[in-house]
């Protein structure tokens, strides 16, 4: 499947977009809503950008009411992203949630103080409270992130989303102060694609659990290396901000990458090439 | 409104004004649509484009003025004839043009939206404000408007009781929004997407963060 990284489009204000995709990943919920941080949010890097949104969400209770049956209207398979700062939180919202494919545990943003749970005590929680797919959206930043995955699986995860963007600082060249209000931010784009492809290729040995894959994904050949290296499924992220036909995109290319299929994918069962075509059919 | 489209256009032509680039690029299938929309330029050799409202709808052209403050706009200043750019748009919401004694204001680079409305408009005064004699020469671009050049600030050039349409560096549109109740006011934001994708572009609407390429860019002065 070819999916949105949470955050990363607004299905609401771009449903032609939201369309291009196999499911539409929500923005993070969180049980209150937050109005996220002060600008300015975003910075370009080499080859990437900085983004200090800070989770700006209308909370669970609009969500619910206002925002998930506007989404459910446009006929898109949904997965909700959710956020919290304890386990409790995230499996209260887990448990309103019903009439979805999936849902995403954003156990890993850079951008707000992580809850003090671990990440396995928040999935063991949220799967006692609900019986839709769960999939663990986990950092790169961890010393040891194949010690979290096969924790999050112990408990019940039903899949991986790897990763979420990493901590990142930029100056501004004249005053050498922060360019984002916040200070830091979470980076992303093309200069993250080889953590990317590290992490999903260490979390899938250790797991054989399916991994959405992204970071960087920007061209038919980047979903290639995603798949060889254990992704059942890719997501894309800051390409969507730069070209909102990249999923029409990158389908057609699919259809032409070229690829040496001697070398054959890490794990995957199948060459990668077909298995990448399967990935986003 | 007309529906955004991303296409690649190629360069008609790029000339200096003063210290700013008029860029014109054919207009391909890509629609010019409301004065004060804006649109998404590719910015070669960088990751992000760069939002840009359109200065003028030339037959078969659309024409952006660029100021060259940071690589990306540098490197839109540099396209020569024959190089191509993928342009996004058109974006957001434009200037309401049912005003019955339209004033256009205007401050540096944010004189690039007033001469497609000036047009639209039926070329109503206009005042514009520069930091100097060659930043003013970008003033062409709206012949007969009145000339404002540091320390004069173009806020001393508002007559009263007219219908203010203005872009402009921040400290300009607050001291307009202060003057005139009511004004049109196009505001500028970092901005990654252009379409509510990023929520990058957050300023204070009504007590509230909001995105500026969806609620915006032209906001009413409260």
């Amino acid at each position: 499947m070819l999916l949105n990284a949470s955050g990363c489009l607004d299905a609401l204000v771009a449903p032609e977009v939201a369309r291009q995709l196999d499911a539409f990943v929500t923005k993070t919920v969180t049980p209150l809503p937050r109005e996220g941080n002060a600008p300015p949010r975003i910075a370009e890097t080499a080859h990437g950008m900085l983004n200090a949104i800070g989770l700006a969400n209308p909370g669970r209770e609009r969500f619910l009411d206002d925002q998930l049956p506007r989404l459910q209207e446009l006929g898109i398979p949904l997965w909700v992203s959710v956020g919290g700062f304890c386990a409790r939180d995230y499996a209260e919202t887990c448990s309103a949630l019903e009439g979805i494919a999936a849902i995403e545990l954003n156990l890993s943003c850079p951008n707000v103080d992580e809850a003090a749970d671990s990440a396995a005590e928040i999935v063991a929680a949220c799967r006692a409270a609900t019986s839709l797919p769960l999939y663990a959206k986990l950092s790169a930043a961890h010393p040891d992130v194949a010690v979290v995955a096969r924790a999050v699986a112990a408990v019940g995860a039903d899949g991986l989303s790897l990763i979420n963007t990493l901590r990142g600082l930029a100056l501004n060249p004249h005053t050498l102060t922060p360019i984002l209000a916040q200070g830091s931010g979470g980076l992303s784009g093309p200069s993250l694609k080889p953590v990317a492809l590290a992490t999903v290729h260490t979390c899938y040995a250790a797991t054989q659990l399916p991994i959405v894959g992204m970071g960087g994904i920007a061209t038919a050949q980047d979903v290639v290396e995603f798949v060889a290296c254990g992704a059942a499924h890719v997501a894309l992220g800051t390409v969507l901000f730069v070209d909102p036909d990249a999923p029409a995109r990158i389908r057609e290319e699919l259809a032409v990458v070229p690829v040496d299929d001697r070398y054959g994918a890490a794990h995957a069962p199948e060459k990668p090439l077909e298995f990448a075509a399967k990935a986003v059919a | 409104m007309s529906s955004p489209r991303r296409e690649l256009l190629r360069v008609a032509g790029a000339e200096p004004i003063g210290p700013y680039t008029l860029l014109r690029l054919g207009r391909g299938g890509v629609d010019p649509g409301a004065p004060g929309q804006f649109f998404m330029l590719e910015a070669p050799g960088r990751l992000l484009p760069r939002a840009l409202s359109l200065c003028l709808a030339p037959a078969g052209e659309l024409a952006f003025l660029v100021d060259p403050v940071g690589p990306g706009t540098a490197s839109l200043c540099a396209l020569g004839r024959h190089d191509a750019i993928h342009v996004f748009g058109p974006l957001g919401h434009g200037f309401r043009l049912d005003v019955e004694r339209p004033l256009l204001v205007g401050g540096g680079v944010g004189i690039a939206p007033l001469p497609y409305l000036a047009e639209a408009l039926r070329f109503p005064p206009a005042v514009l404000g520069f930091r100097s004699e060659r930043h003013a020469e970008a003033a062409a671009l709206l012949p007969g408007a009145e000339i404002a050049i540091e320390p004069t600030l173009v806020t001393e050039l508002i007559p009263p009781g007219r219908d203010v349409l203005a872009c402009g560096p921040e400290p300009m549109l607050q001291a307009v929004a202060d003057m005139c109740p009511g004004a049109q006011l196009a505001w500028e934001a970092p901005m990654a997407c252009g379409y509510g994708a990023c929520y990058g572009c957050a300023v204070e609407i009504g007590g509230e963060l909001k995105r500026l390429c969806v609620e915006g860019p032209v906001l009413l002065a409260a």
